[in-house]
């Protein structure tokens, strides 16, 4: 029985609130439709909203982690909001830090992180594009002094 | 009732519903047991990593749970039983990041951590066992 969670749009940000303790098929199934919705959508954001979760074990870890590098090749950030502190005191204890996955406190404060690294990232004119691969490490000051 | 369980309930674990089954069982224990939330929390994404095994690992089995009451103590204790392939190398099974699968080798050992007591009982072609304990604090 697989369940599906509906993914919202405001503007440029897909919202995914998940509600249910879903099954790993219902996990996957979201991961595939996120990434689809992203391209299809043009979004510059992804917002995922586990207040009402109350586990995340390594499986719904793991996706969360995938999501964000996806959404990073498709040109999105996304941003996990509203974690229980049990949750987080969990995920440690059980040897995932999520290093690669941005978060926030509230969806508030989420969608305000969106937005500084949107205006961010158009400021700077794509760095990587100009620089070429192996430019990376390099900063905008060490850029400047050159 | 030394170390005596009382009221153990077996749930299968043959499909992926069987494993949030086997968390919502193990919530409603934890709670029984008056744990804390954040211990609450640790036993049942233990149960989740360990149901999941028995499903991917095991080819599916089951789990039993029940309050246990030892030494004045109070806890939750869970046997997730297989008849699978079993474990060729615990040791190497009990390392982080160690995986035979798609996950991310979290699974055993990480589950090891958020309990009190882990005990890994396996014969390679005839099943593994797994029985955790957490005392309520």
């Amino acid at each position: 029985m697989t369940e599906r969670v509906p993914i919202l749009q405001i503007g440029n940000v897909l919202l995914v609130s998940i509600q249910t303790d879903l099954d790993d098929q219902s996990v996957m199934l979201l991961q595939d439709e996120l990434a689809a919705e992203v391209v299809e959508t043009g979004a510059h954001g992804v917002v995922i909203d586990i207040t009402a979760v109350d586990i995340v074990d390594s499986f719904v870890g793991r996706m969360l982690a995938t999501i964000a590098s996806i959404s990073r090749l498709l040109d999105a950030q996304t941003v996990v909001v509203g974690m229980r502190p049990a949750v987080a005191i969990t995920l440690v204890e059980l040897g995932l830090s999520l290093g690669g996955v941005r978060t926030a406190l509230s969806l508030d404060k989420g969608l305000r992180l969106l937005e500084r690294a949107r205006a961010e990232s158009l400021e700077e004119p794509e760095p990587d594009a100009a620089a070429g691969p192996g430019a990376d490490g390099v900063g905008p000051d060490a850029a400047a002094g050159l | 009732m030394n170390g005596a369980s009382s009221a153990s309930q077996t749930l299968e674990i043959t499909a992926n519903a069987g494993v949030v089954q086997a968390r919502q069982r193990v919530r409603a224990l934890a709670q029984q047991c008056r744990f804390s939330l954040v211990e609450q929390t640790k036993l049942i994404t233990a149960a989740s990593e360990l149901a999941r095994n028995t499903l991917i690992h095991g080819g599916g089995g089951t789990m039993t749970g029940g309050l246990v009451e030892e030494r004045g103590r109070r806890g939750v204790r869970l046997v997730f039983d297989d008849r699978g392939p079993g474990i060729p190398d615990v040791d190497l099974a009990l390392t982080d990041g160690w995986t035979s699968g798609a996950g991310m080798g979290l699974g055993l050992s990480g589950s090891k951590r958020l309990v009190d007591e882990f005990l890994l009982e396996t014969v390679p072609g005839q099943g593994t066992t797994v029985t955790v304990t957490k005392w309520a604090r």
